[in-house]
């Protein structure tokens, strides 16, 4: 497997470039949608329903049968990355909806009263008092999609699109068990890598928590 | 586009036969049930018992790690090994029941684990309280109090069969994913979209049954309040989200 790496070197990074951007861009729009979505399903229980219970509705649907009929929806090519930019933000959205409605859910009464008593208008309350305290929350779903993302994301290699699951696909057809398993293993230190950042930012945003602790 | 795939869809002369949308669908079906049903004999009594007993949290650990191995490569690397082991179509069939089985336990453990360690404690003591003993306490309190976040951990359990069941299509087993793995390799969009269609179909049926068969399991009890209904459904949340597909 080393040799194969060393071989391989530069095909390895620049396809783990590519995996880290199908799976990574997904995030980021998917937790920017879904803050406002995540606020509007707290403001009343059948937005709740409807919110939630949809984004939920949409993971049940297989990841290769999401990216197949993709074109079907947004009339693209088969084999155009954007399909599984698009899947994966679907993906990303069914489980932080909840995520954030819960993570928003969850901070309690006497603050937001504090806050509304020292006059916060609500979208500074929203940005000044509960998101900040939801952040904890949130990046645990959000490193839960990270992971899940970077494993999904592989499956597309079954139809042609450049990432690291190519080595999935290749090294299986060629009974090459260094290949794949260099798949494997990037894939997975990818997804290490992903729950590093999505930790650092977190501690980063919320430093109360590191002054609690200690 | 949308034509063809209507026109796939409903042409009978797919529906029959060896390769037919029935046979692959019972295929589909076979597999999944049969390596759900392993797995919950597996996982679910071990995560009882560690909810029961509070001991080997590092298992649920180890197999929520299991969890970021990409399901492809993990396919991949068990059929790779099987197959100058096996031979004929089991060759190929070993391998996938024991993905879907690898690929199931830990939801259904985290689901077991969680719902039996976060019965209310009050309960708990209570039935000891009565004379119970630990193994009562197990069977006749936790267990019943735990079926909704069990049955939670079953329906991730079974989204993630189904869906790696398809992708198995690609290690030349039967089931619907065939018609997504010919299609792409006939170029045959028609195919490729209608037997994704089905699946998905098939993914939505089995989590509303099941979904169905949760909202029946949920004790008498606990059904009053809307505050152990609202704990209930972060509890279900945490598992729901904490599974990937």
């Amino acid at each position: 497997m080393l040799s194969f790496i060393q071989d391989h070197w530069s095909d390895i990074l620049s396809r783990a470039v590519e995996h880290a951007w199908l799976a990574g861009l997904p995030l980021v729009i998917g937790l920017l949608i879904s803050l406002p979505l995540g606020w509007l399903a707290r403001r009343a229980s059948w937005l709740r329903v409807i919110l939630v219970g949809g984004s939920s509705l949409l993971y049940t649907i297989p990841s290769l049968a999401l990216f197949v009929l993709m074109p079907l929806i947004v009339k693209t090519n088969i084999v155009d990355p954007i399909n599984v930019i698009i899947a994966m933000t679907i993906y990303t959205l069914a489980l932080l909806v909840r995520t954030v409605a819960d993570a928003l859910g969850a901070v309690s009464e006497e603050t937001t009263q504090a806050a509304i008593a020292m006059g916060y208008t609500p979208i500074r309350r929203f940005f000044g008092v509960e998101l900040p305290l939801a952040v904890p929350v949130i990046s645990a779903g959000l490193r839960v999609a990270a992971v899940s993302n970077v494993a999904i994301v592989s499956v597309a290699a079954l139809l042609g699109i450049r990432q690291l699951g190519f080595y999935l696909t290749d090294g299986y057809q060629t009974t090459y068990w260094a290949e794949v398993w260099t798949g494997v293993v990037a894939c997975l230190v990818l997804a290490l890598i992903f729950d590093l950042v999505i930790q650092l930012i977190t501690r980063l945003l919320t430093p109360w928590q590191k002054a609690a602790v200690s | 586009m949308l034509t063809s795939v209507w026109r796939w869809l409903t042409d009978g002369g797919h529906w029959q036969g060896e390769t037919g949308i029935t046979h692959r669908l019972l295929e589909h079906l076979q597999y999944s049930g049969e390596s759900l049903l392993i797995a919950a004999l597996i996982a679910l009594p071990i995560g009882a018992l560690i909810g029961h007993t509070g001991k080997g949290k590092w298992i649920i650990a180890v197999a929520n790690a299991f969890r970021a191995i990409p399901s492809l490569g993990l396919l991949f690397v068990v059929a790779m090994w099987f197959v100058s082991r096996l031979t004929g179509d089991s060759a190929y069939l070993v391998p996938t029941i024991i993905v879907l089985v690898i690929l199931a336990i830990p939801p259904l453990l985290a689901g077991a684990y969680s719902g039996v360690s976060e019965v209310d404690p009050a309960a708990r003591d209570a039935a000891y309280g009565m004379g119970m003993s630990g193994r009562q306490v197990l069977a006749n309190v936790e267990v019943p109090c735990a079926l909704p976040l069990i049955f939670s951990g079953v329906r991730s359990a079974a989204l993630q069969i189904i869906a790696t069941a398809t992708i198995a299509a690609a290690i030349s087993v039967g089931g619907l994913g065939r018609y997504l793995i010919d299609g792409l390799a006939n170029s045959d969009y028609a195919q490729m979209a209608g037997g994704a269609i089905l699946v998905t179909a098939l993914a939505l049926l089995v989590d509303g049954v099941l979904a169905v068969i949760q909202q029946l399991t949920v004790p008498g009890g606990l059904r009053t309040t809307s505050v152990s209904r609202r704990k209930q459904r972060a509890a279900a949340a945490a598992v729901e989200s904490a599974h990937a597909a």
